[in-house]
């Protein structure tokens, strides 16, 4: 798949521009400003979406980079109608107080479940083997590259261990 | 961001001859390089990306330890079953940094070969001899909190930032490297990165056109692996005195202690007499205070960094406690 990337599910052209960060090209090629720029430098997580499963921080990776992979967005994991279950856990808990943080803070929040399903560790982590657990802090530590401005903190997490105790992350 | 050509060859043949020159830059994880290009600190002509070489497997090598690829990110590192229960001092150090976003991204290669966070590097209207030589330091009479106390000169102050390579030099591992003529050579990571002394803006020993192939570990050594990190906060920031140890004891001594230390210098802080000193003696408090001495013998603060000497012996001495069971 030569210059094609896969956004929610649909294809698109990569950029000939190789300076343009997947960001950028999200934001402002595609009109998709789900996804946030707070910092541009790997600071602060706003622009957080996930690539082939894992998250990463979309301003630091340019997107001529990105052929053949498939890239999830705040638009793809649910819709006002139909919110995933953290996209409407975060409506519940009152995660967030401006939302400009919330679509980095969601994405985020979405793969670190399931990195904790499928065992990574954390720095928060006693052992690096075995189950790890969505304890308060370890989701403080995992979601440590979510940096809200407004201070929602404890409302975020609130509502990630809600998801977490449910057992589902879509 | 200035224009650049992006190449991306399929091999490492093809690799090593595009890399070649000085205005070619490599791109692993981007994670480092875009963040200093969009500054203007990094201006590179031509970026030659090498995620298409593979390089991205730990293997088990012939004599009982393990070899890095390159582009392994450091995700897949700390979360490997291997590296995780004969290194842990590793995986601990890779997870004390940065976050999971960005160790998703970044690679083995990069890792090792990110610059400083130095403040007057990073911002083009200041002075600073690292990337423009002959500028002057800005950092020796300003802002200096991030820098060294170890191994300085006149000409720079700078710290290495990282962790995972203190963790690396702890456990005395390997650098591969690949030259453009395709030699090879191997460095071990205690002299791969340099000290500033009047060549500040060479981190390390590459060499241009070079590349970073792998990291290999030495087969799996006795002893209790701690990494302990000091930050201003307690995720996602650089340490500010970081300890990796490998601590064996035999009775009631000191078989064995490898120590490295990350926040002090221009590379991670490897000094063998520290291990003469400690092997053979019984731990207690005013052992560890001698091997402060002995670490600290030449240190030198710049007024806001100061406070990275006591807190180097703290940091050194509730390690050695932990990894001997010793009450301090
Ligand atoms: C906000 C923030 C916080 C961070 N916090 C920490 C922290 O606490 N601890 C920590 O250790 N790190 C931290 N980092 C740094 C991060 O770990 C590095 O950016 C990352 O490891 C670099 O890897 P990369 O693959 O993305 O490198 P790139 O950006 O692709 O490359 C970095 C450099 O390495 C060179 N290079 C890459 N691969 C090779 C190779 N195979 N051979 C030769 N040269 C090569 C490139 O040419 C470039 O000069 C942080 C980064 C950010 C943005
Ligand atoms: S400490 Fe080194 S990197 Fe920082 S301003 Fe001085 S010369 Fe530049
Ligand atoms: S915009 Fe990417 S981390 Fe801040
Ligand atoms: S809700 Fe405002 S920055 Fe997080």
């Amino acid at each position: 798949m030569p210059d094609t990337i896969t956004i929610n599910g649909t294809d698109h052209t990569l950029p000939s521009d190789p300076r343009v960060s997947l960001l950028d090209f999200l934001r402002h090629d595609l009109g998709l400003s789900g996804t946030k720029k707070g910092c541009d430098h790997g600071q602060c997580g706003a622009c957080t979406v996930i690539v082939n499963g894992m998250r990463i921080n979309s301003c630091l990776t340019l997107a001529a980079l990105h052929d053949g992979d498939d890239v999830t967005t705040i638009e793809g994991l649910g819709t006002p109608e139909n919110p995933s279950a953290l996209q409407a856990a975060f409506v519940e808990h009152d995660g967030y107080q401006c939302g400009y943080c919330t679509p980095g803070q969601i994405c985020s929040a979405t793969a670190m479940l399931d990195e904790i399903k499928a065992g990574f560790a954390s720095d928060a982590s006693e052992s690096l083997d075995g189950e790890m657990e969505a304890s308060a802090d370890e989701i403080r530590e995992r979601m440590s590259g979510n940096l809200c401005r407004c201070g929602a903190y404890a409302n975020i997490v609130a509502a990630i261990r809600d998801v977490a105790s449910q057992g589902e992350t879509a | 961001m200035r224009p650049f050509d992006l190449q991306r060859p399929d091999s490492l043949e093809h690799a090593r001859n595009l890399s070649t020159g000085e205005t070619a830059t490599l791109i692993a994880g981007g994670t480092n390089l875009l963040d200093l290009m969009k500054l203007q600190v990094e201006v590179p002509e031509r970026v030659v990306a090498i995620d298409r070489l593979g390089m991205n497997e730990i293997q088990a090598t012939e004599d009982g330890g393990l070899r890095i690829g390159a582009l392994v990110t450091n995700t897949a590192t700390a979360n490997d079953a291997r590296i995780r229960s004969d290194y842990p001092v590793l995986a601990r150090a890779i997870l004390a940094g940065a976050t999971q976003q960005l160790r998703n991204r970044a690679t083995t290669g990069g890792n090792l070969c990110q610059r400083t966070r130095c403040y007057y590097f990073t911002n083009i209207d200041q002075p600073c001899n690292k990337r423009e030589p002959g500028s002057g330091c800005g950092a020796i009479e300003g802002i200096a909190r991030l820098h060294g106390v170890l191994g300085t000169s006149s000409s720079c102050i700078a710290t290495y930032p990282g962790d995972m390579a203190v963790a690396m030099s702890a456990l005395d591992a390997t650098v591969e490297i690949v030259s453009a003529d395709g030699s090879e050579r191997s460095v071990p990571v205690r002299d791969f990165h340099l000290l500033p002394g009047d060549t500040p803006w060479r981190d390390n020993v590459l060499e241009t056109g070079e590349i970073i192939t792998a990291v290999t570990l030495p087969a799996l050594v006795e002893g209790k692996q701690l990494y302990r990190k000091v930050r201003e906060r307690s995720s996602y920031a650089f340490a500010l005195v970081s300890v990796a140890a490998i601590i064996a004891m035999e009775g009631d001594t000191i078989a064995r202690a490898d120590l490295a230390f990350g926040g002090l210098a221009h590379k991670p802080w490897y000094d063998p007499r520290l291990s003469d000193l400690l092997v053979g003696k019984a731990p207690d408090a005013a052992l560890f205070d001698s091997a402060a001495d002995l670490l600290l013998e030449n240190a030198q603060g710049y007024g806001e960094n100061d406070f990275k000497i006591p807190l180097a012996r703290r940091t050194l001495a509730a390690v050695l406690a932990e990894a001997t069971e010793t009450e301090l």
